[in-house]
């Protein structure tokens, strides 16, 4: 049985726990072992990218340590995902990290799974989000997954490749053109159709969700990982 | 760099302006948008492509290492050729030596009044024309975009299409209200149409070129083999300009220097598809010193620093020295098409000025100090980049340099030290994750909140109602 690492993610421990359980659930419905070090926190990404390498370095080396010796780690969001597997080893030097891959990774590569089973009667929207798409590249690899959910209809996002305008602290240090690229990015998921948009990244989602609730757009954002644990025993939104 | 830039507000200023401003959004949306779609259709055409890209890359960098060597084959073979060179430190000795020349260049006995311009993006960096104008010379631009900007006493906007900020409405009430200040006047009952606007500007300029006795250029290349300089156009201005006055002066950059002939190859097919999306460029005027019974009968490059030393000094900023000007990376960055050239405060906008703008002004002034921060790290300028500059590896490294250098960000600072203390002390982040939990908010209940950067998120979006418990307690209780 494989066995893997979840790294949650510190914006998802605290903000977004439901993903961090899906992603428990998906995992082990497809057979996978997982375990959660629970000394891990966060990996440095809103230091690094604001301009604190110093800062970012320490949560870098506390990463390494926490997650040395598994053999794989699995990230739920793209952003993490990126920022540990490209900048980590750039920060530490010569280290010998265990393989990281983001959660839609692990399971159309190393799994090879297409169909996770999973059941969501929803029209849906998909928004690859810049560090998952551009840095990862991710791919098709979210889509194939989201394609075989039972009862799920995929809907195209106009404007899909454009940046949502979280950006980190971007979103706070230029507020009215992170707004503006929020508000875009909410009226094409709204012309879309969709009932939720669905991407890998709950800190986008964030920006993109409080920027639909502000206006009372009618849209929903949702974590992959919950589209993917949802099943038709237990749908999502039934129990917690 | 320019006076006219200098105590320009900070990025974030300007470009809340500038989102408010619905006619500029909507120029830069439609003009954006349709340049983009062309130049992936122009760049998919091109099988290795990507291989293109790592030469043009590979050649930039091979070049900036033995800058010393091939500036001074340069030098020798322009000098061989009947040119003369000059070395200007930075923008004032440049606009010296040029005012100079101008003046010294033979009138046929009337003093040199007047000069017609190629369009130069280190012209515009050194703000030759105002310096120009203060020794009592006028500089014409010939391109029709930059000449929109000068008829309107505006500032460009755009590397390639200096006045992407105009529509065609806006550009026919500049003709028609300044033309006649510049030169010969608008045509009587002028229309909005692109042929009559641009039959307009043809007018005009036709009595400069055949007026002017010395022309000023920038150069997209200069090949140190052969002393060849090269500049690709679209207009056919730029071909009367360097071919019709009787002195002509390029100002160039150190780094726009490429070994030899046959590396042009690879530059001839990612400049033209990258920046307007055209297989070819309509005009490419090569020319190497001055030739008898054809041409300008002088011939003056003055190679410009003005910071590109220093750029060159910092191992990871250098990259920025690989630019070729093509502006693939403003048509594709969504900050761009949302704050538009201005808020950028310099001749480069867009994510080549956020990272070239800092390095060759340094980062002293309001906006200089801003322009890091002007991007969202989305990475869609380095995936369209023709000589691949990670852009937002080179925005993070100035961020650094910002916030080592500004005593501003002292508090900054300290909040990522107390972020980092609490994720790497079990405790502390377990107490403030039960803080945070407890009182099911990132933030203090109000809707909207009043300081830095709460209110900043808060004044536009709402921020997400905590859980009842994190994962690290679900995990605990269910899973153990
Ligand atoms: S940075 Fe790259 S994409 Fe931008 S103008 Fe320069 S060469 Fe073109």
């Amino acid at each position: 049985m494989p066995k893997i690492a979840l790294f949650v993610t510190c914006v998802n421990d605290v903000a977004f726990p439901s993903t961090g359980i899906a992603a428990v659930r998906v995992l082990e419905r497809l057979g996978v072992e997982v375990d959660f070090p629970e000394a891990q926190t966060c990996c440095g990404q809103m230091q690094y990218n604001t301009g604190y390498p110093a800062e970012a370095k320490p949560l870098a080396e506390k990463f390494a340590g926490d997650f040395r010796g598994y053999d794989a780690v699995v990230v739920p969001s793209g952003s993490c995902g990126a920022f540990v597997r490209d900048v980590h080893p750039r920060l530490l030097g010569a280290d010998d990290p265990p393989p990281v891959y983001e959660l839609t990774e692990y399971l159309v590569d190393v799994l090879g799974a297409q169909d996770v089973g999973a059941y969501f009667p929803h029209r849906v929207a998909y928004h690859p989000t810049c560090h998952s798409s551009r840095l990862l590249k991710l791919g098709d690899r979210p889509t194939r997954l989201l394609r075989r959910v039972a009862g799920l209809e995929l809907v195209e996002l106009p404007g899909a490749q454009e940046c949502c305008g979280f950006g980190g602290t971007f979103s706070v240090k230029n507020p009215d053109v992170s707004a503006a690229m929020g508000a875009d990015k909410v009226a094409h998921a709204v012309e879309s159709g969709a009932e939720y948009l669905i991407a890998a990244d709950n800190s986008c989602l964030m920006h993109i969700g409080g920027t639909a609730r502000r206006s009372e757009a009618p849209i929903k954002t949702l974590h992959l990982a919950e589209v993917l644990a949802s099943t038709a025993d237990s749908p999502y939104g039934a129990s917690a | 760099m320019k006076d006219v830039y200098l105590g320009m507000p900070s990025f974030p200023e300007a470009a809340r302006t500038a989102t408010k401003d619905e006619r500029l959004r909507a120029n830069l949306t439609r003009a954006t948008h349709t340049i983009r779609d062309k130049r992936a259709k122009a760049v998919t055409e091109i099988e290795d492509w990507a291989e293109l890209v790592e030469a043009g890359k590979a050649i930039k960098d091979h070049t900036l290492r033995h800058l010393d060597e091939y500036l001074l084959q340069l030098e020798a073979k322009v000098t061989e050729a009947g040119g003369q060179v000059h070395w200007a430190r930075d923008a004032a000795e440049a606009n010296r030596i040029v005012a100079g020349l101008v003046k010294a260049a033979d009138g046929g006995g009337d003093q040199i009044r007047e000069v017609v311009k190629v369009k130069s993006m280190a012209t515009q960096e050194i703000g030759l024309n105002e310096a120009l104008a203060a020794e009592g010379v006028a500089a014409y631009e010939t391109d029709l975009a930059e000449l929109i900007v000068q008829l309107g006493d505006d500032l460009p906007s755009h590397i390639l299409v200096p006045a992407i900020h105009r529509n065609r409405t806006e550009i026919r009430d500049i003709f028609r209200a300044n033309m006649a200040r510049y030169g010969r006047p608008a045509p009587e009952g002028l229309t909005d149409a692109p042929a009559d606007l641009a039959e307009a500007a043809r007018l005009h300029l036709r009595e400069k070129f055949l007026r002017a006795k010395v022309a000023v250029s920038g150069a997209n290349f200069m090949i140190a083999e052969t002393g060849t300089l090269v500049v690709l156009e679209s207009e056919g201005n730029g071909r009367m300009c360097l071919t019709l006055p009787e002195t002509l002066i390029s100002v160039v950059g150190i780094e726009k220097v490429i070994p030899s002939f046959r590396d042009l190859e690879v530059f001839l097919q990612l400049l033209p598809r990258s920046s307007t999306a055209e297989r070819m460029n309509p005009y490419t005027t090569m020319w190497t010193g001055t030739a008898a019974g054809d041409g300008p009968r002088t011939f003056h490059l003055v190679l410009l620093d003005n910071g590109r030393t220093d750029t060159l000094a910092d191992t990871v900023g250098r990259q920025a020295l690989r630019c070729i000007r093509c502006s693939a990376c403003l048509n594709v960055c969504p900050v761009y098409e949302r704050a538009g050239g201005h808020a950028y405060g310099s001749a480069y906008p867009g994510p080549i000025g956020a990272i070239l703008s800092p390095q060759l002004r340094g980062t002293a002034s309001e906006i200089d100090a801003s322009l890091p921060y002007a991007s969202s790290l989305c990475g869609a300028c380095f995936e369209a980049c023709p000589v691949a500059i990670d852009i937002p590896e080179v925005l993070v490294h100035l961020r650094a340099r910002v916030a080592d250098a500004e005593p501003g960000h002292r508090a900054e600072r300290a909040a990522m030290q107390a972020a980092t203390y609490a994720m790497t002390h079990p405790a502390a982040y377990r107490a403030a994750e039960a803080a945070a939990i407890k009182a099911r908010r990132l933030l203090p209940p109000d809707r909207k909140l009043p300081l830095g950067p709460a209110k900043a998120w808060t004044e536009t979006r709402d921020l997400p109602e905590l859980p009842k418990q994190t994962f690290r307690q679900w995990w605990k209780e269910n899973h153990r």
